[in-house]
């Protein structure tokens, strides 16, 4: 029982990442019709977002050692702490929350850069030249984040006060041994909010109704005179920030790697189908789905019948249902049906 | 009594509420011109989709030459004789107008699949005369042929696309608004290419708006309104016919 | 367009592979005469052909021709270990098991078009990639890769003599198949395998997959029934990429997974594009232009940027150093991405479409004669 839960747990927090990317991907999809397959590395850039804004902290002066005696040693103390004392050591420890001041914005500007110099003259391209075209641009950026942080994955560690276990066993009235990182459960939280965040701004802002319209009839919108043009930029603005958050808050349960941009994209197009290209509750409702799918293929009793099914199910799953149900779990009936 | 190549038996067909089709009943004889006309809505794609295996009617059966073809795939239905063109022009754009003419024939000869890799392309010759001498009654001469398709104007497209069809010497050659979209000269230069084809005896259904092309090409005329058949019979008939007037409400001038 | 007579493809063969047979000589003056490089011109150049036959002329855009590649090099190493270190079975059964699974998958994600079907083959090439890291490890040798051993079985070569020491190389009836031998063994089949592909490009089967790529929906209304004709280019085009991962085994016998990553997909499309999708030599330019460029990009480091730039004044050269850095040695994956976007944004026709909208120039003539990168005979 406790093992279930737990696998339950793990399963919606990966899935509340996937949730977050396919979110963006079908917005862009729905809305400007394209194909990115960048997203995954925007994703990545969030990521690293957290890294530069730790290191930014974290930049030292080389100072001597006063606790190691019989030689002159030296030690990398940060600024933030020379200047600020215990305060200093506290806002570098919560480096990785308020790196969001810097995510935010920054990946705002790459999204409507990329909007703006790029995809909006693929918009009436071909889905196989937007393919090409973003994927190519995924490896420009993710060579440029391997030039200046290096191959190897760099430790972002939480803040320290939810760097434990939260005994989440305690709480729900199981076993008492059964807890649960706080970080991840935190991650879980953060992604159900930015997920309830963005669909209340889409049902409830008029800005949301365009585009929701946008993404049923794009051609009519289009026709009522409104300007696409600018809801499009801003859209792809909104997609690239959500994604470059979930890769932020992932930070600390997966140290970031130049590479991890790719190995997300493929999981997210394969979430984005399986919940209904175009559908926006789908592409969540896949995301966590498959995230717990693929969790308990991953239990050890589940291995040990099909070994290596965890690696695979999500594949699968997908194959089915382009298989069976080519809409989607969600999608609208004749997107795509041949 | 001549053959029925085809025949629409009591066929019904409902999209949501909307009743699109009902209890029509069509024959079509060999080598006639049998136009099909009436007034916007009244259900005429929806008959003829339901014709050539894009739709399945609810009820009813559709006979070709006496076999059901509904529920067929398109391939299948070409395959077995049946031959149409569509309402906008569709044509190879990225091939030369020969090859475009050259395909229909191979689909012909060769059926629905063939390897056929070992020989070129170039030495099909028999092909290539045959989808030659059909370019040249269109006017298209020597070098010509090997012209782009897709920087054609629509008039050019919609004559390729009838060459298409006639190079597959087809059994029923299905006509959706053959002339939609098109300038008065345009329109002259297509019912004289419908003309000569319907010399040759072929079968065809044209579902047309324009009157003048109707009434210049066709042997038989039935009116479909609001999914049914209020009319049946020859040119003169029709147009002296009050029910038919009286649906197009003051459309079309008879 | 595909309209010349026979007798040019004698002309045209007997060229090609005049040209290709004698790649070592007029490549040598520009540094790139050497085994290793020529051979992966050469297989590479197999690999894209095939590629192109899909994507060219369908339109299909694969990500998981990877697999085949990396099937066909499992396959060609086992051929090794348990029958003979002789080259022939092992490409013959590389090139059979990588059309077997070809058929397996383009039977399915053949059911779908469009980035569908881009997907499902994405789907397709994640899965064996995983499976073939860690879940197939007693035929893939997981993460190490698979590799010959003194213990192989090699049963057809035992039978005629006995084992030496140390391990043998691969041979072909007693020619060893590295250094030169081997990359005149590999432009044998690459000629071979052009010759094939150039019958398709010219016959009434290529017209018919242009034409699907043209209209599809126009096909099936005129008595075609499309998915064997995409079947068959799938197929062949898995067995061309099962081919060239065998000879990859060939030239350098060890397979590994990250053959199969989708990623590595994405190369193969990218030299496809840059020299020209569709037609009959873009691929083979795209090739050496990529393969010559990598093996000169990657050479590069810092002290060669410094010396390449040493006629400038100090903070002029840091600077030009600082800039071009990220584009030389590891980041030539930087210069691939960047080459990737300009030409699909610029040039999507490629190469062959650059030097048709030059010839046009000079001629003057109408425009609608001459369709860009179609098939043409260049």
């Amino acid at each position: 029982m406790d093992a279930i839960f737990l696998q339950l747990l793990n399963g919606l927090d990966k899935g509340g990442a996937y949730a977050l990317i396919a979110l963006g991907l079908t917005l862009v999809f729905g809305t400007l019709g394209v194909v990115n397959f960048a997203h995954g590395a925007l994703f990545m850039l969030g990521a690293f977002c957290a890294v530069t804004f730790q290191k930014l902290l974290t930049i030292s002066l080389k100072v001597r050692d006063t606790s190691i005696t019989f030689f002159e040693a030296y030690k990398e103390q940060p600024y933030l702490e020379i200047w600020f004392g215990e305060l200093g050591s506290t806002i570098i420890d919560w480096a990785l929350p308020l790196s969001i001041l810097l995510t935010i914005p920054v990946m705002l500007l790459v999204g409507l850069a990329m909007e703006r110099g790029l995809i909006k003259h693929f918009y009436k391209r071909t889905h196989a030249e937007q393919i090409l075209v973003t994927f190519g641009f995924a490896i420009v950026l993710q060579e440029i984040i391997r030039h200046f942080f290096g191959a190897n994955p760099i430790p972002t560690p939480a803040p320290d006060i939810v760097s434990g276990s939260a005994p989440i066993g305690a709480w729900l009235g199981l076993s008492e041994s059964l807890v649960y990182p706080w970080w991840r459960i935190i991650y879980l939280l953060f992604s159900i909010t930015v997920i309830t965040l963005v669909f209340a701004f889409l049902q409830l802002t008029t800005f949301g109704m365009v585009v929701r319209a946008g993404m049923q009839d794009r051609e009519m919108v289009a026709m009522l005179g409104i300007n696409v043009e600018r809801k499009f930029t801003i859209v792809f603005g909104l997609a690239a920030t959500v994604a470059g958050l979930a890769g932020m808050m992932y930070a600390p349960i997966l140290p970031p790697d130049y590479h991890m941009g790719m190995d997300f994209l493929v999981l997210s197009f394969v979430v984005v189908v399986v919940g209904g290209m175009g559908s926006l509750p789908g592409a969540v409702a896949a995301g966590f789905l498959l995230g717990i799918l693929q969790s308990f293929a991953s239990m050890n009793e589940i291995k040990s019948i099909l070994p290596g099914i965890d690696q695979i199910i999500i594949y699968l799953v997908a194959v089915l249902i382009l298989l069976t149900r080519p809409r989607g779990l969600m999608g609208r009936k004749g997107v795509m049906e041949e | 009594m001549s053959n029925l190549v085809l025949n629409i038996k009591s066929v019904n067909k409902t999209f949501g509420g909307l009743q699109a089709l009902n209890d029509v009943n069509l024959e079509i004889e060999e080598g006639k011109v049998h136009a099909i006309i009436g007034p916007n809505g009244a259900g005429k794609s929806t008959l003829l989709n339901c014709c050539i295996g894009r739709l399945i009617p609810d009820t009813g059966t559709v006979t070709f030459d006496g076999e059901n073809i509904i529920g067929k795939k398109a391939h299948e239905i070409n395959q077995l004789g049946m031959v149409r063109v569509f309402q906008t022009p569709e044509i190879f754009p990225d091939l030369s107008l020969l090859e475009n003419v050259m395909i229909p024939a191979f689909a012909k000869r060769d059926g629905a699949y063939s390897l056929n890799i070992f020989k070129a392309a170039a030495d099909e010759r028999e092909i290539i005369n045959e989808a030659e001498k059909m370019l040249n009654e269109l006017g298209i001469q020597g070098d010509h042929v090997h012209h782009h398709a897709g920087s054609m104007s629509r008039g050019d497209k919609r004559r390729l696309e009838l060459v298409m069809c006639l190079i597959q010497h087809p059994r029923l050659l299905l006509l959706d608004e053959p002339t939609a979209g098109m300038a008065r000269h345009d329109t002259n230069r297509t019912i004289e290419l419908l003309k000569k084809i319907k010399e040759r005896g072929m079968t065809k259904i044209i579902i047309e708006h324009d009157m003048h092309v109707v009434f210049s090409v066709a042997d038989t005329i039935s009116v479909l309104a609001q999914g049914a058949i209020i009319a049946s019979g020859t040119p003169d008939e029709i147009r002296g016919n009050p029910i038919v007037q009286d649906a197009y409400l003051g459309g079309a001038h008879l | 367009m595909n309209f010349s007579e026979t007798g040019n493809n004698l002309k045209l063969m007997l060229i090609f592979s005049a040209v290709i047979l004698t790649m070592p000589l007029w490549l040598a003056p520009i540094g790139a005469g050497y085994p290793d490089l020529l051979q992966k011109f050469v297989i590479f150049g197999i690999f894209a052909i095939g590629y192109n036959i899909l994507f060219g002329l369908t339109g299909y855009l694969s990500f998981g021709h990877a697999v085949f590649l990396g099937i066909g090099s499992y396959t060609a190493v086992w051929s090794f270990k348990l029958l003979t270190m002789n080259v022939l079975p092992a490409i013959l059964l590389a090139t059979i098991m990588a059309g077997v699974a070809a058929a397996l998958i383009g039977y399915i994600s053949l059911r779908r078009s469009g980035i569908y079907f881009s997907i499902l083959t994405l789907a397709f090439a994640q899965m064996s990639y995983n499976l073939a890291y860690s879940v197939l490890t007693p035929i893939t040798n997981g993460e190490t890769g698979l590799q010959l051993s003194q213990q192989d079985p090699r049963i057809i070569d035992r039978a005629f003599s006995t084992a030496g020491e140390g391990l043998p190389s691969t041979e072909l009836f007693g020619i060893s198949m590295s250094g030169y031998s081997g990359f005149y063994f590999c432009a044998v089949v690459l000629i071979i395998a052009f010759f094939f592909s150039l019958k398709i490009f010219r016959s009434p089967f290529g017209m018919k997959l242009q034409a699907i790529k043209s209209n599809q929906t126009r096909m099936k209304y005129t008595g075609f029934n499309t998915r064997p004709y995409l079947m068959t280019a799938f197929i062949i085009s898995g067995m061309y990429a099962g081919l060239a991962g065998a000879l990859m085994a060939v030239t350098d016998p060890l397979a590994g997974a990250e053959r199969m990553q989708w990623t590595a997909s994405g190369e193969v499309v990218l030299m496809t594009i840059l020299g020209g999708v569709g037609t009959l030599f873009g691929p083979l330019l795209g090739v050496g232009i990529i393969k010559y460029f990598e093996n000169i990009f990657s050479a590069i480091n810092e002290e060669t940027l410094h010396h390449l730039f040493s006629f400038l004044p100090g903070f002029l050269e840091s600077l030009m150093v600082t800039i071009t850095a990220p584009f030389v040695g590891e980041g030539w994956h930087l210069t691939l991405g960047v080459l990737f976007m300009v030409i699909v944004i610029f040039l999507p026709g490629g190469i062959m479409e650059g030097m048709d909208r030059i010839k046009k120039r000079f001629r003057h003539q109408g425009d609608d004669n001459d369709p860009p990168g179609e098939g043409v005979d260049q």
